[in-house]
This record gives C-alpha cells, sequence and structure tokens, in this order.
C-alpha cells in the first residue's frame, strides 16, 4: 500500500495504543509505533520501534526510518504518557523528571519531527493528548496535571508556528479509561472524580478515537489549537 | 568528495527543495556565496526554517548522520553561521565531525 496515508502512534505496547493500531490500521493507515519494550501482538501494516520517547537520538532514528521506508506522515497521534499519584510533599525529583520527560520532551520531540516530515507534504495532523485532570485540578496529580498543562500550551502554540506547513495540532483530554495507568488509584477517587464529570461514567476507547477521528479528518483543516476534553470537563 | 563537498551538494538540494516554493524573484542560486540570513537574503524567518530542516533532512540521507543546526552554540556565534551557503557548510562541517568522533 505504497499510496496509503501513514500514522505514528507513541505509547505503550499495552491498552489504548493497541486498539488505536488496530482501529487505524483497519482504516487502511500504514501505522509506525513506539514503547520502550516490544508489543506482544502482531497486526498488519503496523511496525513497532523499541525507544525511549525522550531520547533525541532515538527519535531523530525513528523518524529517518520512517522517511526512507514510508516517504511520508500524515497523522501523529502522541498518546505515551505517565502517570503519579502523589501528594506534592511525597513526590521525588525523580518522579518530577520521569514525568516530564515522557510527557512534556516526549511529546515536543515528536511533534518536532512529525512536523518536519509532514511539512514536505504541506500536510499533517497532530493529536496530543492532554488531562481532565488539568482542568479538575485533582489534589494528588500536581505533576502529572502540570506536565499535561504544558502540553496544552505547545499544542496551541504549535498550532500557530505550523499553521503555514498545513499542519494542525490539537488535543484531546480522556477521562479515566480502565488502562495500567489508573490502576494503582484508589477506587473512591476514581468515583469522585467521575462525579465531577457532566457525563458520569468511565471514558471508553471509542470515545478517544472519536475525537481523534475528528481531529484527523481532511474536512477539518480549520480545526486547530484546540483541546476536546470529553465527558463534559 | 571531501565532506565539505558533500555538505555543499546536500545544501544545495535542500535549496532546490526550498526554491520549489519561492515566488521566481526569490529564488536562491546554489553557489557558496548565495546570501542566507541577514541584510540581501531573500528568505524570511520561515523561509530559512524550511531550509534548515530540508538541510538537516539531506545531511542524514547523504551522510547518516542526524544533526541539530540551529543549537545554542550556533545562536551565538559572534558571525552567524547562517549568513551563506558557505558559511552554513563550514558550521555543518563541524557538527559532522563531532557526531562521527562521539
Amino acid at each position: 500500500m505504497p499510496d496509503s496515508p501513514v500514522m505514528v502512534i507513541t505509547g505503550t505496547s499495552k491498552g489504548i495504543v493497541k486498539y488505536l493500531v488496530g482501529y487505524y490500521t483497519d482504516k487502511g493507515y500504514r501505522v509506525a509505533g513506539c514503547s520502550r519494550g516490544e508489543t506482544d501482538y502482531k497486526i498488519d501494516n503496523y511496525r513497532h520501534f523499541c525507544l525511549d520517547v525522550s531520547s533525541e537520538d532515538d527519535v531523530k532514528k525513528m523518524f529517518s526510518a520512517i522517511r526512507r521506508d514510508f516517504g511520508r506522515l500524515d497523522a501523529l497521534i502522541n498518546n505515551a504518557g505517565v502517570a503519579s499519584m502523589n501528594h506534592s510533599l511525597l513526590t521525588p525529583m525523580s518522579s518530577v523528571d520521569k514525568i516530564f520527560k515522557t510527557n512534556l520532551y516526549g511529546t515536543f520531540l515528536f511533534c518536532r519531527e512529525a512536523a518536519r516530515l509532514m511539512q514536505t507534504n504541506k500536510f499533517g495532523r497532530i493529536v496530543n493528548f492532554a488531562t481532565v485532570a488539568t482542568p479538575l485540578k485533582l489534589e494528588g496529580e500536581a505533576l502529572y496535571a502540570s506536565s499535561k498543562a504544558a502540553v496544552v500550551s505547545l499544542t496551541e502554540i504549535l498550532a500557530r508556528e505550523l499553521a503555514d506547513f498545513g499542519i494542525t495540532v490539537n488535543a484531546v483530554g480522556p477521562t479515566p479509561v480502565k488502562t495500567d495507568l489508573i490502576k494503582s488509584v484508589p477506587v473512591e477517587k476514581m468515583d469522585s472524580l467521575i462525579n465531577r464529570q457532566a457525563i458520569r461514567r468511565y471514558g471508553e476507547f471509542r470515545d478517544i478515537s472519536n475525537a481523534i477521528d475528528f481531529f484527523i479528518q481532511p474536512e477539518s483543516d480549520f480545526i486547530t489549537g484546540q483541546v476536546i476534553y470529553l465527558g463534559g470537563v | 568528495m571531501s565532506d565539505n563537498e558533500i555538505i555543499l551538494k546536500a545544501l544545495y538540494d535542500a535549496v532546490e527543495q526550498v526554491n520549489i516554493d519561492l515566488p521566481a524573484d526569490q529564488k536562491l542560486a546554489k553557489s557558496p556565496v548565495t546570501v542566507l540570513f541577514g541584510p540581501g537574503s531573500s528568505l524570511d524567518s520561515l523561509g530559512l526554517v524550511n531550509l534548515i530542516v530540508a538541510a538537516e533532512q539531506k545531511i542524514d540521507e547523504n551522510m547518516s548522520v542526524a544533526i541539530s543546526i540551529a543549537d545554542e552554540r550556533a545562536m551565538s556565534q559572534k558571525n552567524s553561521p547562517f549568513r551563506t551557503i558557505q558559511t552554513l557548510a563550514d558550521y555543518i562541517d563541524i557538527l559532522v565531525q563531532e557526531k562521527t568522533n562521539a
């Protein structure tokens, strides 16, 4: 499928990414993804890269391979993220470092390298991942929420810087979805969070892909610098 | 072909790519003395960004070296490496050597 569109999805080898890889390869995309380790699945038209999303050398090598082997890039889904639930008075700097490296540095690096590839075709769609923890100002999520607040700011400014290249940059802010990211969070904490949503339920993978579909469809070429928070947050 | 010649060729390839989007009277000449930045340049700031991105890609393709041209050192040089194609080639030569010797 040499003419089919190409998408990069960052993140872990499990959960939402496995769903997104299957969903977008079914839609005809050739998908390249990455995580620190190998995936536990094999999907046609999916190519996996093992890397650290905050490593400039690793990310540059991945995009060199994409440019060489695919010759184009149409969409980037910047899903990679880590969360850490802890009171700020008890949060070690090692956690701060890890959260910001993955959530902010990784998002920036992929945006930069993707935009460099996209600008040659004067078309691109970038979707970053925000979180409802930012507008809800969740206690215990100070570093996670602030790293994602930085992602929102990055999204809004990149939208302006990349507009002339035909690239849109938006973000989706999912509500809690039952993945590994929240497995260590107490149930009562999750219930309290969900009660602050307009629509009180856990998010589903399809809620996220629906928002991504909106951002990446060709008709959305006038939609940029926006954040969609799911669940009515 | 010396490294500097390979780099100059990569820069000319980058110029060709950038010229596609430039109006006829602003197209860059493939010459070492072509001014890229400052008085006498036909590039606006976005054009210079395009050229640097294209140059990094061509260096990667032709020399298999991934460099970041617009680093803090480049910005703080007394004489800007972005002034002409030759000054840019000379600066890239330094970056390539540092990267390959690392």
